[in-house]
């Protein structure tokens, strides 16, 4: 899986340093960023596939104001929300602003995997879609160019 | 203490309740008791007077038509025409066939003498000059004597008139009382020729005697009941008529006649058996004679105290009737208030249960967090470990086992952190109830299927009773069937073995009842209020977290509906479950 790019949010430093290094060793484009905001800043330069987000996180942008913004800048990228508590509604809402999954912590490694790997053929399946979408588009008018693609 | 309260509100309800009810009831009772004996004894009074009125009336009346008569025969008839028996003879005949009660008629002469007799006794030539009756009547123009036994010793009594004829002065001046005369004079000097005719007319007498009989037939008719009596006396109290109780006619009756004035007098006194009794008196016969009625007023007033016993057992029954209607309705309130206590203080205790239960589960979940964070970390140092003995260096190492066994231990133990704490934020990662359409019914079946063979193994029968009844309803089948699932696992653990379970399964108004009843030793009180509190456990180090139930409570607080317990009064625990029925809307 050395094509993904994920990003771990966690205010954990602990927890963010050691999945980051756990990622990395299975050649996994790991980025890990301790709160919100450098997430947002660090999305400005970097696409990503995955973000894994901690939803609580005290002083600053918590993991659901992040998710917001995450979704308006990358509609594409998926997030993996992580929630160290039972605040099962919070995850809930997560969900319904268009978050992949929540996990509960602690998690295993091996369950995280899964739940990337998950995360990865949704958002495959949503870009397939997307070119299909594009390349009907072309064909039936040739020489248009997508908004998208000029942002890019 | 309570039922003390109880005890003392009951018996101050009864007593307020009583005196309001009864206190009118017996003065309405007593008032009657005495106003209606009083009224009686009046209505008696007047009875007994009118009566001696009207009887002393008829009495009058009698005398006077008698008198009438013997004045028209006297004044219609010459003493010469009447001295002749056989004229006498005819005159009596039309006299008794007109007015009857005529004994005898005599013609008496100014001298005394009896000049001519019709009657039954040998009364001719005798003379009356001596006696006082022949004054009265030659002073007064008529008579009414007493009773009395005369020449012929019988009782009887006779009127007599006087008639003038032609002038003869000298008879009546000789024979006359001066004090009696002068009175009479008086009294009849009614203008300033008023008493001429005294010197200047000579008199006779026409004499009657009357039946006595027929004069105590009218007065018999006065007398009422068993105690009624009726009689005449004379102003010495001598009996004129025959009393039914107290003395034959002349003997002297046991009365004082002074006690009665004019007109009719009505006193109460000791009758001759000792009883108290009615007299009414009324004058008659120029107040000579006093009738006199007299009854005990207890005959009379057999009816009233017929009335009054009535009155008294009505009264009695009202009395009673509430007294006992008072005592049941009391009873029955506060025993009503003393459900509606026991069923406030059993929701007041519920009440600080989910409180309580609320509370613990804020301070659960800010644990929880504390706790998963940690252990979050450990966890990933430990995989990194993992991670890094997995590289070859490491894989020469000597103690490489050790180090993999230790770390799948401290693993294994986090695991086991993480399953505590994740049980306490609910067992389900998905803890909002779903909606969705569910057979309570299939539910517990499913559940008791999953269970089947550990309840076979320890030789535990699941009885069931799934009512018909039950609706599909909106709720959240997979929390539902962990609650059955916590409370048969907790059943089968609290028998042991060799025992039963019972499920049951009824609709009672908007809820499904759910109840599993269990045959195993049963709990205590501190369990009871305490086996809905996470961790509370009773089962041995490890094999229980003391989190099902709670979780179950959760659950169905979420629900809204609600899971208690109590002993099995036989033996063993009932758990209740209570599901609100949602009817599933219309797809």
């Amino acid at each position: 899986m050395d094509y993904f790019s994920i990003l771990v949010v966690d205010d954990e430093v602990d927890f963010l340093e050691t999945l980051v290094k756990r990622l990395q060793k299975r050649n996994i484009d790991t980025v890990g960023v301790t709160s919100g905001e450098k997430a947002l800043e660090t999305m400005v330069n970097k696409r990503f596939d995955v973000v894994i987000l901690d939803i609580k996180m005290p002083g600053g942008m918590d993991g659901i104001e992040t998710l917001r913004e995450i979704k308006r800048h990358q509609p594409l990228a998926e997030v993996i929300l992580l929630t160290g508590h039972g605040s099962v509604e919070t995850s809930i809402e997560g969900m319904k602003m268009g978050a992949f999954d929540y996990l509960l912590k602690p998690i295993k490694l091996e369950d995280l995997m899964v739940k990337l790997g998950e995360a990865f053929e949704k958002k495959d399946l949503q870009e397939q879609k997307i070119r299909k979408a594009r390349i009907k588009e072309l064909i039936r008018f040739p020489g248009r160019v997508f908004q998208q693609e000029k942002e890019e | 203490m309570k039922e003390r309260l109880y005890r003392s509100l009951q018996q101050k309800s009864i007593a307020l309740t009583l005196v309001v009810s009864l206190a009118p009831l017996l003065i309405l009772g007593a008032t009657l008791y005495h106003q209606f004996e009083n009224t009686c004894r009046e209505k008696t009074r007047e009875q007994i007077s009118y009566r001696a009125q009207a009887q002393a009336e008829a009495i009058d009346l009698f005398l006077k038509e008698r008198t009438a008569i013997l004045n028209a025969m006297a004044d219609t008839h010459t003493f010469q025409h009447m001295i002749d028996t056989q004229n006498l003879t005819r005159i009596f005949e039309v006299m008794n066939a007109r007015a009857g009660a005529f004994v005898d008629l005599g013609i008496i002469d100014n001298t005394g003498t009896h000049r001519a007799y019709v009657g039954p006794y040998d009364l001719r030539g005798r003379n009356y000059i001596d006696q006082p009756w022949f004054n009265e009547v030659m002073i007064k123009g008529h008579y009414k004597s007493d009773v009395y036994m005369g020449f012929r010793q019988q009782p009887h009594f006779i009127i007599a008139v006087r008639r003038h004829e032609n002038q003869q002065a000298w008879i009546l001046r000789a024979t006359i009382d001066p004090n009696r005369l002068e009175e009479i004079i008086r009294s009849a000097r009614i203008g300033r020729t008023g008493d001429a005719y005294l010197v200047n007319q000579q008199a006779w007498i026409l004499r009657a005697t009357i039946d006595p009989n027929r004069l105590e037939e009218i007065i018999r008719s006065a007398r009422i009941g068993r105690t009624g009596d009726a009689y005449l006396v004379n102003r010495q109290g001598v009996f004129q008529t025959r009393s039914r109780f107290e003395g034959a006619v002349l003997s002297k009756a046991n009365l004082d006649t002074r006690q009665f004035g004019g007109r009719i007098t009505v006193i109460e006194m000791k009758d001759h058996t000792g009883e108290d009794c009615l007299y009414a008196g009324s004058w008659l016969n120029d107040n000579k004679w006093l009738l006199v009625i007299n009854q005990q007023p207890l005959e009379l007033l057999s009816r009233l105290f017929a009335l009054r016993q009535m009155e008294m057992v009505i009264i009695t029954l009202g009395v009673l009737g509430i007294v006992a209607t008072t005592i049941f309705t009391t009873r029955l309130v506060i025993n009503r208030l003393k459900r509606t206590d026991l069923e406030m203080i059993e929701l007041n205790a519920q009440l600080v249960q989910s409180d309580k239960l609320a509370a613990l589960g804020k301070m659960a979940a800010g644990v929880a967090h504390e706790i998963n964070n940690p252990l979050a970390v450990i966890l990933q140092k430990t995989g990194w470990m993992e991670d890094l003995l997995e590289e070859e260096d490491f894989q020469n190492c000597e103690n490489l086992d050790e180090f993999q066994k230790s770390i799948a231990k401290i693993e294994e133990h986090v695991e086991r952190a993480r399953k505590v704490v994740h049980n306490m934020l609910g067992y389900a990662r998905r803890m909002e109830p779903r909606q969705e359409d569910v057979d309570v019914n299939d539910t517990i079946q499913q559940t008791i299927t999953l269970l089947e063979n550990h309840a076979r193994i320890n030789n535990i029968d699941i009885q069931i009773d799934l009512a018909d009844s039950i609706p599909i309803i909106a709720s959240d089948q997979a929390q539902l069937q962990q609650v059955f699932l916590n409370l048969l696992n907790n059943a089968i653990d609290a028998i042991g073995s060799n025992g039963s379970i019972d499920v049951v399964s009824l609709r009672e108004d908007d809820r499904i009842v759910v109840r599993i009843k269990d045959d195993g030793p049963g709990l205590s009180d501190e369990m009871i209020r305490k086996i809905f509190d996470p961790f509370y456990t009773t089962k041995e180090p490890g094999k229980g977290t003391g989190l099902g139930l709670w979780v179950s409570h959760s659950i169905m607080a979420k629900m809204g509906g609600n899971i208690h317990v109590k002993n099995n009064p036989d033996r063993g625990a009932i758990f209740t479950v209570e599901i609100p029925i949602v009817i599933p809307e219309k797809k």
